[in-house]
């Protein structure tokens, strides 16, 4: 049988995917499932694994592959372990025009790691992802929830150095 | 719907007068109108993601879906335009992109929609270079084989799941290129039902392993027959390669089994090849089995029941027969005992308490028809684990929950029942009795109708909520149905419990009805199967013994038709027991096993299920005759009805002249003629119940792939998780006072036997009660389904 959420998480994170299903009609709780991924992948340094997602079935009465289709699908969620620092490089086309796999290839030399990896220390990892809407300043990057824009391996090289 | 639902519309040029609202692929297909699909399935919802049925509507921008159009009035749609045929076209070389070339190693081949579909709207040659996406094979279980490289994505798998089977298993993770169809976390598939998405997959993603690489669609024969694993009596198609059963796949039939089967009625026919099965007569000699002629077979089996009439009489014989036997087989077994004046003759194998058997209806039945359960407003389960006891059941009433039915549960164990329970009630048989008379009173029914021993609980009982929902539920709903599964009937207060349902159904105006064991548990008592009754109900001149106190008080002889009489009967130790004391055993069996060597004395090869004709009459009192389909190689099997034709010749019978079992048919039809499967009955006699101890009571529930000699010895269905389910179920609080909540293995006495059994921790079994499967290995060396026993840890 499956752990429960509330063995695996905090009650803090348990009240918070409580409050996301408080926002949809009471027969609806799967509507929250992907506020409670997002929540419990936080709390678990920014990854999922199985037990997790079981959990979050069970909290809102899903059949487990439903979740797992949930988080399989959408890009966010991490089915492996992250640095602490999670550099999303969009890789899309105007981003590839403007020398993304350029910014990539200096990320995995200056990290010396591969895009997917983690570095020793578990501070850092590479993503390439997909079109994250910032067309206009390309080729860019996300960390965390900042976005960092017209990236040059200089500008790499400070952003990094100013992160903690 | 309302009156301005007809619509007119054209299709091809032709005008059509159709109910508005209905998608446009269905009338096509009324009308005979061909458009290719994939995903879309009548008995699933609608997806439109394949896009293969895409046609050409007048005014409309673009191509649309006709699985996902519903018509509206003066729509011109052409299936064959040029823009119509291009947007298929189109859509099959997306769909063939990633499609492997493996047709000819692919078993769906000869039988494939896609194929079929790429004849006619695909290209001939492919104009994609790239590579080609592979998918990883999962091992999804003994049953399914998976090919997933195949697969276009069309989903029916997981709308099945969700929708049908009620159980969602199977899913597609990943997006875009990286979509695939498994369960993610590699395990075996436990729906009853799985093997229904082997049918629904279009092409060959999902296949039947059982049947992997052995024949090819074409090479195949093809013959009707029925299920012969549960009261439902599904249509099915036995699919020969040579002489030998290929595979199983089911006939659609909109009134029983629409158009699915059950795992264990597709998949039952690998045990008709196990190695065993018994080839020719065998005789023990000495102390030593040998093969022997027919002839000398059935003289020595006359010269012992004769031995036995002239000796001991012929109240010293006891005939046993599966509820699986066919009305033939059963009919001729009535008419030879009741001439030589035998009357120890029943089917009802595993039942405990047969106290109102002289008050049971003619026959027990449903109560009302299969297809009738969908619009039900409340159903009370009582005794039933209908989803897997009866899987075709189980779909009708998931149907009936969907559409708002309230469903409510008296069980050993809240069953998982794969739909929402409004009401489940765990109780073990003792309580579940007492549970029943709390709801009869929450009912308020009149209690001086109620026989003595019900009237003293009924008096007691203790109205909780729990019990007033459920009499709520009963009676608010305008079609409700009071049914009693197979557990109901096994429980040794069958009688109280019926008394119980049949007041809480009259009160609130119910149906009422009964879920049988076996495949013809109704035609059995239709002709007599039963010691107290003839052909049709009609009273006999004197009534024999039922088939627990046969083996209570061990026979002298015993005929044993097509049981195993350690995994059959309800009492597996006494049964035992009882035919190793007795002087004479025969048993007329499609196998041998090395107990069945130990107590029988001659062995009789019977033709199973799908190797001879008959006839069944299912639980809604419908009378399906089938013929054989099958034959094994090198195997001297009869018929059993011609076994028992030449019994009755031997001894002179009257009236054994048979030259087919359309013969017997035609007979059991003028002497029993029209029947009412009217369920109508009052009932007053009943097992008084036991006084209140605090003790374990032990609750079974029979094995859905351990229910019959075939069924065990499939080897597919015994590979599955269900199959190997052999534990003993106790919840936390029992768990806990007990001393057993880090136990894995304890000690479970029952009777006399103390065997060791895995333990599991599982609330949803009742208070005091431990649950086990039945007519397992492990369970024939405990004591019967139901009774006292000791736990203790190992």
């Amino acid at each position: 049988m499956s752990k429960s959420l509330s063995q695996l998480v905090s009650s803090k994170a348990v009240a918070e995917v409580e409050l996301w299903i408080s926002k949809y009609p009471a027969e609806q709780k799967q509507s929250a499932v992907m506020a409670a991924l997002r929540i419990v992948q936080d709390e678990n340094g920014g990854y999922l694994n199985r037990e997790l997602m079981d959990g979050v079935a069970g909290f809102l009465d899903m059949p487990f592959i439903a979740v797992y289709e949930v988080a399989s699908f959408y890009s966010m969620y991490e089915h492996n372990p992250v640095g602490k620092y999670k550099i999303c490089v969009c890789n899309s086309i105007s981003c590839m025009i403007n020398g993304s796999e350029k910014i990539i290839d200096y990320l995995e030399k200056k990290f010396g790691i591969g895009v997917g990896e983690v570095t020793k220390d578990g501070r850092f990892s590479i993503k390439e992802v997909e079109c994250l809407g910032a067309c206009v300043g390309a080729p860019m990057m996300m960390i965390g929830k900042e976005y960092y824009e017209d990236l040059t391996p200089e500008k790499i090289d400070i952003i990094i150095d100013g992160l903690k | 719907m309302s009156d301005a639902s007809t619509v007119t519309i054209e299709i091809d040029g032709k005008t059509l007068e159709v109910k508005a609202g209905v998608m446009l692929i269905d009338i096509a297909d009324d009308a005979n109108i061909d458009i290719p699909r994939f995903c879309y399935h009548r008995h699933l919802t609608i997806a439109a993601n394949c896009r293969m049925c895409l046609v050409d509507v007048e005014n409309a921008p673009k191509p649309l879906p006709a699985c996902a159009t519903p018509v509206m009035d003066g729509m011109k749609v052409h299936t064959k335009s040029a823009r119509a045929i291009a947007a298929q076209k189109a859509t099959m070389e997306f769909l063939l992109i990633n499609h492997p070339l493996d047709c000819p190693i692919c078993d769906q081949g000869g039988e494939c929609e896609l194929q079929d579909v790429a004849m006619a709207y695909g290209g001939d040659v492919s104009r994609y270079t790239e590579g080609k996406r592979v998918v990883k094979d999962k091992d999804i279980g003994p049953l399914i084989s998976t090919d997933l490289t195949r697969c276009i994505h069309c989903t029916r798998c997981i709308r099945f799941g969700e929708e049908i089977a009620g159980l969602r298993e199977l899913g597609a993770t990943g997006r875009g290129e990286n979509m695939q169809i498994g369960t993610y976390i590699e395990h075996a598939v436990s729906s009853e039902l799985s093997g229904n998405v082997i049918d629904l997959c279009p092409v060959g993603a999902l296949t039947a392993k059982p049947s992997r690489y052995s024949a090819r669609a074409w090479e195949l024969n093809q013959y009707p027959s029925i299920a012969a694993h549960d009261c439902i009596g599904s249509h099915l198609s036995v699919h020969t390669f040579r002489s030998d059963t290929n595979r199983i796949v089911p006939i659609e039939n909109s009134e029983i089994n629409e158009c699915w089967l059950s795992d264990r009625d597709r998949f039952s026919y690998k045990g008709l090849t196990s190695r065993d099965r018994l080839l020719k007569p065998m005789i023990k000699m000495d102390g030593q089995w040998r093969e022997t002629d027919w002839q000398t077979a059935l003289e020595k089996t006359f010269a012992a029941m004769q031995d036995t009439i002239r000796n001991y009489g012929a109240d010293q014989i006891g005939v046993l027969a599966s509820p699986n036997s066919t009305l033939e087989e059963l009919y001729l077994l009535k008419k030879l005992t009741s001439n030589i004046d035998c009357f120890n003759f029943d089917h009802r194998l595993r039942q405990l308490d047969f106290s109102h058997q002289d008050q049971a209806p003619m026959i027990p039945t449903l109560g009302s028809s299969i297809t009738d359960l969908e619009s039900l407003d409340s159903v009370l389960l009582i005794g039933s684990n209908i989803s897997k006891e009866q899987p075709m059941l189980g779909i009708r009433l998931r149907k009936a929950q969907k559409k708002g039915a309230k469903i409510c549960q008296i069980n050993h164990r809240v069953y998982d029942l794969r739909m929402p329970c409004e009401v489940g009630i765990a109780a073990h048989y003792r309580n579940l009795v007492l549970e029943l008379a709390a709801v009869a009173k929450a009912l308020n029914i009149d209690s001086s109708l109620l026989p003595h021993a019900a009237n003293t609980l009924f008096v007691q009982a203790q109205i909780l909520e729990k019990h007033s929902q459920i009499a709520e539920i009963l009676k608010n709903g305008e079609k409700s149905h009071v049914i009693l599964g197979n557990q109901a009937i096994s429980s040794p207060y069958y009688s109280l419990v019926e008394i119980f349902a049949r007041a809480i159904a009259t009160s609130c105006n119910c149906l009422f009805g009964y879920l049988t064991d076996g495949a013809n548990a109704t035609g059995a008592w239709l002709t007599g199967a039963i010691p107290h009754r003839d052909y049709n109900g009609a009273s006999q001149k004197t009534a024999g013994l039922n088939a627990q106190s046969m083996l209570e008080q061990p026979r002298n002889l015993y005929l044993l038709h097509n049981i195993e009489i350690d995994y059959d009967c309800a009492d597996p130790v006494t049964a035992l027991s009882a035919v190793a004391s007795s002087d004479f055993v025969v048993c007329m069996t499609p196998y041998v096993s090395s107990d069945m060597q130990n107590y029988a004395d001659i062995l009789l090869p019977i033709s199973p299920y799908l190797e001879t004709s008959g006839t069944f009459i299912n639980i809604e009192g419908r009378v399906q005759t089938f013929a054989g389909a099958s034959k094994l190689k090198n195997s001297e099997a009869r018929p059993a009805w011609k076994i028992i034709r030449v019994l009755g010749n031997y001894f002179d019978i009257d009236g054994f002249e048979f030259n087919s079992s359309k013969e017997i048919l035609e007979e059991i039809e003028r002497t029993i003629g029209e029947f009412k499967g009217d369920n109508t009955a009052t009932i007053t006699e009943a097992t008084a119940l036991a006084d209140k101890e605090d003790v374990i009571y032990r609750c079974s529930e029979v094995n859905m792939y351990h229910s019959d000699s075939i069924v065990r010895r499939s080897e597919p269905l015994q590979n599955t998780p269900e199959a190997k389910e052999d534990r003993i179920h106790i919840n936390a609080d029992l768990a806990k006072k007990l001393n057993l909540e880090r136990a894995t293995q304890v000690l479970v006495k029952h009777g006399n036997k103390t065997i060791a059994m895995h333990l599991a921790i599982d609330d949803t079994v009742a208070n005091d009660c431990a649950w086990t499967s039945f007519a397992t290995a492990t369970s024939k060396k405990l004591g019967p389904m139901y009774g006292v026993i000791e736990l203790e840890a190992d």
